[in-house]
């Protein structure tokens, strides 16, 4: 079914228990891009909450040092779905999530281009992720016992990207096939943009995983000595889920932030080709995972002397490539994101607070990966990397927050509250330095990675409390944002059409958005289609409008 | 509810041709991902004193492996034609093409089992060398994408020759499937059955 075709009608449904299996197949059997992107932003979600307790379990393990208190074979496993999970059962879903449900409104399309392949993607994710969880629990995965479920760990590990990349392929296609006309590249709005490098970057990248996966699967059936056996899994597929892997996965959070400046100004966005460049740079990461290889500046002691320029020419722009680039990227979105402002006093809502604190906390995990991948300060194989991983995944899921705050309107149909919104941004932020900082700090002190027996000079104990704390936190934030959600998109006020007085899109359709988005298709004459209308004359003297946006 | 110019049903945009080009990336990567594992452990097994990588006794036919590489010659060329007849609506030599097209990614199928009897390469080996699987998992994976490719052929004439003659971009996205199966098999044969 083409974008442009009218989707069938559903047939109508019975009373009672009837009604209720009949809507659950619905929800099963669905290929409406909205509900598929809210059962990947909720199974997300609750995968995030579960995520972070290990994260807390494993920094309350590693607070003293010299007593392990949970079973000592199970830590390598706890460290393993901790690294695995944060990033392809919370982080990177949840962006597709809302991917799926958003990008097809934002281009004005009716669908998501191959739909019942975004489906597939999402149920082999689904269950990729149950078995994984399973294989774990069963004593199998990376170090685990139990041969058989190590073995079912690397196939659910493959069944699960795969998954991933059927999504990709499908939200890549929909930005690249199902404009509305006139909606040429350069007004495609940025979050769009941004998933469109996403969902290219993944392209290339998981399918490189999962070869990997392939090779170790076999090896792991026939002979375990080339790869290592239950041993080696996280070092052939580690990188999947490392900096700068990662940035790539927070990519959509960054385009999303980049969206609400201009908002929040109620102006054009300053520079936008730049900013389309700089969500370019940031999907270089996706190029690393293509490499397989970690790009490390590699000037230890006597290498750091003067001399060999051609040598260290070529080291530097190997490093600064797939390092520094996405970094870049994310700086430049940082700095012209507020030109927006200029002149004007932005208004302050919780989207855009949670969207900049996210986009703060990413960047600050980004300067951390630049800062470990130079051997000279002796980072490598420390808890240094740990915290740079956590301040990318919390702070794209902060971000997350912000964006269903946004568009839970258009979802939904209801509007969550500002006010109780706010405090739990502040706390989202708090919990992900928390979380993140101190390893930054134990790292420098030399404390090992995926480990929680260790001795070094330094309070120790207060570095991994204050971890913990901050996994704790988050955990206290997701589950209160999923508590207010629930109440808010239930019972909250009704949004209006329009109740952000936006830029795109989107925002030209009824909320909730109905089962075909657009009932006729809409010129695009610029990127800010929605402020084009805004502003011309017969609409910027309708008291209408004037008093929406008092009250906005 | 804001009302902006309505604008007329725009053209098709190849929807299924793009969602194949981008599938067939993401099939290239993989193959090529798996080519670049392959060649770092080579690197691996070679650099150690005395290193070896195919094992010694196992000789790699390569009759087999540079037919199977030729076919893909002809098979580019048979799909092309599927694409030429059918903008002419010509359903007899649409079916012959995409009927050629699919024999010989069967022939193919058929000389990689050569290959794999020929050989008689032992999956596991006795001194831990990584040959064996990886060049199963390479090879098997290439099957994979073949089968893939004669489902495509057969659901592409079902389709066409079912009267949906009007749907030519199908048979563009079947001709671009086999150009990447033609493209990942040239990698796949330079590293597997020349470099080794």
């Amino acid at each position: 079914m083409t974008t442009i075709d009218t989707p069938p009608q559903t047939a109508p449904t019975t009373s009672g228990a009837g009604h209720a299996l009949s809507s659950v197949a619905e929800w099963i059997t669905t290929t409406d891009h909205k509900r598929l992107g809210r059962m990947l932003i909720g199974t997300g979600m609750i995968a995030m909450l579960g995520i972070a307790v290990v994260g807390g379990l494993l920094g309350f393990e590693r607070i003293d040092a010299a007593t392990i208190s949970l079973n000592a074979n199970s830590i390598t496993q706890l460290f393993s779905i901790y690294r695995v999970g944060l990033a392809l059962f919370a982080v990177l879903p949840v962006m597709l999530g809302l991917a799926v449900a958003v990008v097809p409104l934002q281009l004005g399309a009716r669908s998501l281009a191959f739909a019942r392949l975004a489906a597939a993607g999402f149920w082999a994710w689904f269950f990729g992720m149950d078995l994984v969880i399973l294989s774990i629990i069963a004593n199998g995965g990376p170090g685990g016992g139990t041969s058989k479920f190590v073995a079912l760990f690397i196939a659910a590990f493959g069944v699960m990207l795969g998954g991933l990349t059927m999504i990709a392929i499908s939200l890549a296609t929909t930005v690249l096939t199902t404009r509305a006309p006139g909606m040429n590249m350069r007004r495609v709005p940025l979050f769009s943009w941004s998933v469109l490098v996403t969902a290219l970057g993944l392209i290339l990248m998981l399918p490189v995983a999962i070869g990997t996966v392939i090779y170790l699967y076999v090896s792991y059936r026939y002979n375990r000595v080339p790869f290592g056996g239950n041993q080696g899994i996280l070092d052939y597929i580690g990188f999947s889920v490392t900096q700068p892997q990662t940035y790539l996965y927070a990519l959509p959070a960054i385009g999303f932030a980049a969206e609400m400046f201009p908002l929040a100004a109620r102006r054009r966005m300053p520079m936008r080709g730049f900013v389309l460049g700089a969500l370019g740079l940031v999907g270089v990461a996706g190029i690393t995972g293509v490499t397989q290889v970690q790009h490390v500046l590699p000037w230890v002691g006597s290498k750091l002397y003067l001399g060999h320029f051609g040598k260290k020419f070529g080291d530097l722009l190997d490093y600064g490539f797939f390092n520094a680039l996405p970094v870049i990227g994310a700086v430049l979105v940082l700095l012209i994101g507020p030109l927006a402002f200029k002149g004007g006093r932005p208004k302050i809502t919780a989207p855009l607070v949670f969207g900049v604190f996210g986009l703060g906390m990413i960047l600050m995990g980004m300067l951390g990966g630049l800062l470990y991948g130079v051997l000279d300060l002796g980072l490598q194989g420390t808890v240094f990397e740990e915290g740079a991983y956590v301040y990318v995944c919390y702070g794209a899921i902060l971000t997350t927050l912000g964006a269903v705050t946004y568009w839970g309107p258009k979802l939904w149909g209801r509007k969550l509250a500002d006010k109780k919104l706010l405090p739990l941004a502040l706390l989202g932020a708090l919990a992900t330095a928390l979380a993140s900082l101190p390893y930054y700090i134990a790292g420098f002190a030399d404390q090992p990675a995926n480990s929680v027996t260790f001795a070094y000079s330094g309070p120790q104990g207060l570095w991994n409390t204050l971890a913990t704390v901050g996994h704790g936190l988050m955990v206290l934030t997701v589950a209160a944002f999923i508590g207010l959600a629930l109440q808010g998109f239930r019972k909250g006020e009704l949004a209006g059409d329009d109740p952000w007085d936006a830029h795109t899109l989107e925002w030209a359709m009824s909320s909730p958005a109905p089962d075909d988005n657009f009932a006729e298709l809409h010129t695009v004459m610029s990127a800010e289609p929605l402020l084009d209308l805004k502003s011309s004359p017969d609409l910027t003297s309708s008291p209408e409008l004037k008093s929406k946006r008092e009250n906005a | 509810m804001l009302a902006l110019p309505q604008a007329p049903t725009p053209p098709a945009r190849r929807q299924l041709f793009v969602g194949t080009a981008v599938a067939c990336s993401a099939g290239f990567t993989l193959i090529g991902g798996m080519m670049g594992l392959w060649l770092r452990m080579r690197h691996r097994a070679l650099s150690v004193t005395d290193g070896t990588w195919v094992p010694k006794k196992i000789s790699i036919p390569e009759v087999p492996s540079n037919i199977m590489l030729l076919s893909f010659i002809g098979i580019g060329v048979f799909a092309q034609w599927a694409v030429y007849a059918a903008r002419r609506d010509d359903k007899r030599h649409v079916a012959i093409a995409l009927g050629l097209t699919g024999l010989l990614g069967i022939a193919v199928i058929n000389a990689q089992v050569a290959v794999y009897v020929h050989m008689a390469l032992p999956i596991r080996s006795a001194d831990g060398s990584a040959y064996g699987i990886m060049f199963y998992a390479a090879t098997g994976t290439f099957i994979a994408f073949l089968i893939i490719g004669i489902v495509f052929s057969f659901v592409t004439a079902f389709r066409y020759l079912g009267g949906r003659t009007s749907e030519r971009e199908i048979v563009t996205a079947h001709a671009i499937y086999w150009y990447f199966a033609a493209a990942a098999f040239t990698m796949l044969w330079f590293v597997v059955y020349v470099t080794k």
